[in-house]
């Protein structure tokens, strides 16, 4: 296959190069490993069935977002409306359930593309307005949070009037007990995302903005309408969160969503996914979800208050990101 | 003469692929105004970056006053009194002209409050003693250029520096600035304190200089006394003797059809009035110093920077680019001379930047074709003979040579018949260099239309048919086939500073 002449130092750079690609997913994935068995030792429990199956479901909501958020990430973004654009579009969905009186699939629908719509506005004024990711987003982040009190009057909007929409979530996929419909919801999707990412023209593009927008730009590419599309995609991503949450809750709570966000960024960073854009993974993605997830029960099961865990997360957040930081300049 | 402060001898200085420095001399005497010359290129930042500390050299000697001294960092510089005035000045735009002088040594009232009127009335004096009229409590940002340039020779004053280094310090001033500029500096020589002046606005150095040293690729070439000196020689010591062996043959397919026009093109204050055509399998080259506007006229075409007002025609037809996208369509392509910034994504394989400009074709549905792709790239390889173990090589591991290739690669995979070339082979090492030059002209025989942009004049004389020389915006001048030398495209590049008679000392 290798043609030309080849000096022995390229050779050795492109297995410094291979040996880090893997690695990379290696490392993040021997942490997880290593947490589980920790964990697994001192509370057998953990490994339980339906403890995994808890952990499975905890992770759904914050994996959909954070699958999302990661391809604004490839692009060298960041968006921080996620948590509030997610909640809006459930209220807006239980809007048009209960008051608009739409069918059960057009409401999941309509929820979608609220979420799609708020992206593309995100996406837009990043690209049209030259907002910094950052104040584009959270602008949207208060807008969102804003009009989903408004649009509720301060009140849940519950989804009693559709029977089965709880069981969207938490009804048992093809019938198997504890096995939760959020999951089967969230690999479909993950493996979706996957294939976005490393098949499609957005993924590509993504990781290109990221790497080098100007060079992008200057290769004929409309960079603009990419970077529409992929805050959009996040946008949607943050739609089915919406659905999962609300479905979970059997309703929509305007107050719910801040903070959500934060520990979107967090799994996708967990991940190894370097905010300056141009390199990444979904499959890192996901693991920093599962991390954060069994992490927080883990510590739950130990009795760890919340107000703790939480600190441990951000521990845990840092080192990961100097582990990272150390592999990448040893490379 | 006076006696000398500096002395640097047998500087040597490599960056990977790259003799920079080779055995350079030069020396500084007390109280003088020494101009150093040459073309871009030739060496003078590097050398006078390893005598303000920016960067180590590889072997030499440097002497001060006549003791042997060891610069390393830029502080080391300064304590030796060795101050650069970078041609991008360093100040703080949103400080005051006094706080901006002593920054980092702030004049302090009872060890820790900000003593600002002391720092007003220091500067005034240095102001008074320079005869210029600036008030130190203005903010930076709200003075001229010139002014500017005037704080920060005050920031060296105020140091006390012996040595002060000026970078093309008229390079944006008017002559009425210059003017001024020059008072001071012959102020700050006669109280003794010696100049390093670089430029390369020959006619000043008669005015300003008291000697000038020329280098030229990377090599010190002669010191002469400006009194006795010629302004023709120094150019001819500047762009050497030794012309290429080749030369490029003039264009004899006059009939080819025109593949792009451009008609009374303006894009702000570096593309006035361009006009110029190039022909099918023809490579035209434009000539000129650094910030003449030729990448400006480039960028002009093909991304509509600055755009103002002037026509593009491609094979005839009329095309309107706004942006990038538009070029390409129209069949143009684009190598910045700055491929690391605007022509790769570092951080990605060889594959994903050699079809980064035709996914289209490589999609289907937006999902990628990897084969097609993969194929391409290895096609595209081949043919240019890009060195990599592998088509998913990330593009930072390759050598600068195979990066240029890679760009072309990139822009031949999606078949554009224009070809802009901006400095196409700086960074590149020799051997590499002939390899760009041979590409060029089988791609002209292809039938590729050319531009390249170049600032090494043996280069543009190799490979091109034709030249255009630029001069602040504006084209001054054609060169074909016997007519192409260097001491022509020097002349017309620096046309108007050469006609510019109003400087008087």
């Amino acid at each position: 296959m290798i043609k030309g002449s080849i000096s022995p130092k390229m050779n050795n750079k492109m297995n410094k190069s291979l040996r880090r690609d893997i690695s990379h997913i290696a490392i993040i994935l021997g942490i997880f490993v290593l947490m589980i068995l920790f964990f697994f030792i001192l509370k057998p429990n953990y490994l339980s069935y339906d403890n995994i199956m808890t952990i499975l479901l905890a992770t759904c909501v914050n994996g959909l977002l954070a699958l999302g958020v990661s391809f604004v990430i490839f692009t060298g973004g960041i968006d921080i409306s996620v948590g509030c654009v997610m909640t809006f579009s459930s209220v807006m969905s239980g809007i048009a359930l209960t008051k608009w009186g739409f069918s059960l699939p057009l409401t999941i629908v309509f929820g979608f593309l609220v979420g799609a719509f708020c992206g593309a506005v995100n996406g837009f004024g990043v690209t049209k307005m030259f907002l910094p990711p950052f104040i584009a987003t959270m602008a949207m982040q208060m807008i969102t949070k804003g009009l989903s009190l408004v649009v509720s009057g301060i009140k849940p909007v519950y989804f009693t009037s559709a029977p089965g929409y709880q069981n969207i979530a938490t009804g048992n996929f093809l019938g198997i007990q504890g096995f939760y419909n959020a999951i089967i919801i969230l690999i479909v999707i993950a493996v979706i995302a996957y294939i976005i990412f490393s098949k499609t023209l957005i993924g590509r593009f993504a990781l290109a903005i990221g790497s080098n927008e100007e060079a992008t730009r200057l290769s004929g590419v409309k960079v603009d309408n990419w970077k529409i599309a992929i805050y959009s995609l996040c946008g949607l991503f943050a739609g089915f969160g919406g659905l999962i949450m609300s479905s979970r809750l059997n309703s929509a709570q305007p107050q719910l969503g801040a903070g959500y966000e934060l520990e979107a960024i967090a799994a996708a960073v967990i991940g190894g996914n370097s905010l300056n854009g141009g390199e990444g993974s979904i499959v890192g993605t996901i693991i920093g979800a599962l991390i954060i997830s069994s992490l927080t029960n883990g510590l739950r099961i130990m009795s760890v208050s919340t107000e703790l865990q939480s600190a441990i997360v951000g521990v845990v957040l840092a080192l990961a990101v100097y582990f990272d930081k150390m592999r990448r300049k040893n490379a | 003469m006076g006696n000398k402060v500096i002395e640097m001898k047998g500087i040597n200085k490599s960056f990977p692929g790259v003799k920079a420095l080779d055995d350079v001399y030069f020396d500084l005497n007390a109280g003088e105004v020494h101009a150093l010359v040459g073309e871009n290129g030739a060496g003078k930042s590097t050398l006078m970056k390893i005598l303000t500390g920016i960067y180590s050299m590889d072997s030499g000697s440097i002497m001060i006053n006549n003791n042997k001294v060891n610069i390393d960092t830029v502080r080391d510089a300064q304590k030796l009194g060795i101050v650069m005035i970078h041609q991008e000045l360093n100040l703080m735009n949103h400080l005051t002209v006094a706080e901006n002088i002593f920054i980092g040594r702030e004049k302090k009232r009872m060890r820790i409050f900000l003593d600002s009127r002391e720092q007003n009335e220091k500067s005034s004096e240095i102001f008074a003693k320079l005869n210029l009229d600036i008030n130190p409590n203005i903010r930076v940002g709200d003075l001229t250029v010139a002014k500017q340039q005037m704080v920060e020779i005050a920031k060296a004053l105020s140091y006390d520096s012996k040595i002060l280094i000026m970078d093309e310090p008229t390079a944006s001033l008017t002559d009425s600035e210059i003017e001024d500029l020059f008072r001071v500096v012959k102020t700050l020589r006669d109280e003794g304190r010696s100049i390093i002046y670089i430029s390369h606005r020959l006619e000043e150095l008669k005015i300003i200089s008291d000697r000038i040293t020329v280098m030229r690729d990377g090599r010190y070439i002669n010191t002469v006394n400006t009194q006795e000196a010629d302004i023709d020689d120094v150019i001819r010591m500047m762009v050497g003797r030794e012309i290429f062996a080749v030369k490029q043959e003039p264009f004899t397919k006059e009939n080819a059809p025109v593949a792009l026009k451009v008609e009374n093109l303006n894009a702000g204050r570096m593309v006035q009035n361009v006009s110029f055509y190039v022909r099918q399998g023809e490579i035209l080259g434009f000539a000129g110093l650094v910030g003449a506007g030729r990448t400006e006229v480039a960028r002009a075409i093909f991304a509509g920077e600055n755009y103002e007002s002037g026509d593009v025609y491609i094979y005839g037809k009329k095309v309107k680019i706004k942006n990038p996208s538009d070029a390409v369509k129209a069949g143009i392509a684009y190598l910045s001379e700055d491929r690391r910034r605007f022509g790769l994504a570092l951080g990605m394989n060889v594959d994903e930047n050699i079809s980064m400009a035709n996914m289209k074709e490589f999609s289907t549905l937006s999902f990628i074709n990897f084969t097609k792709s993969l194929k391409n790239s290895q096609k595209q390889k081949e043919a240019l003979d890009i060195k990599t173990p592998s088509l998913k090589q990330k593009v930072k591991f390759l050598s600068g040579g195979n990066q240029q290739k890679l760009v072309l690669a990139k822009w031949l995979s999606r078949d554009s018949n224009i070809i802009i070339f901006d400095e196409p082979t700086r960074g590149i090492d020799v051997g590499a260099k002939s390899e760009i030059y041979k590409l060029l002209n089988d791609l002209a025989e292809q039938g590729k239309a050319i531009i390249v942009i170049s600032s090494e004049l043996p280069e543009i004389i190799r490979i091109c048919n034709r030249v255009l020389v630029m001069c602040e915006g504006r084209i001054t001048g054609e060169l074909m086939g016997e007519e192409i030398d260097q001491n022509k495209i020097m002349q017309y590049a620096i046309k108007r500073n050469i006609s510019n008679g109003r400087l008087t000392s």
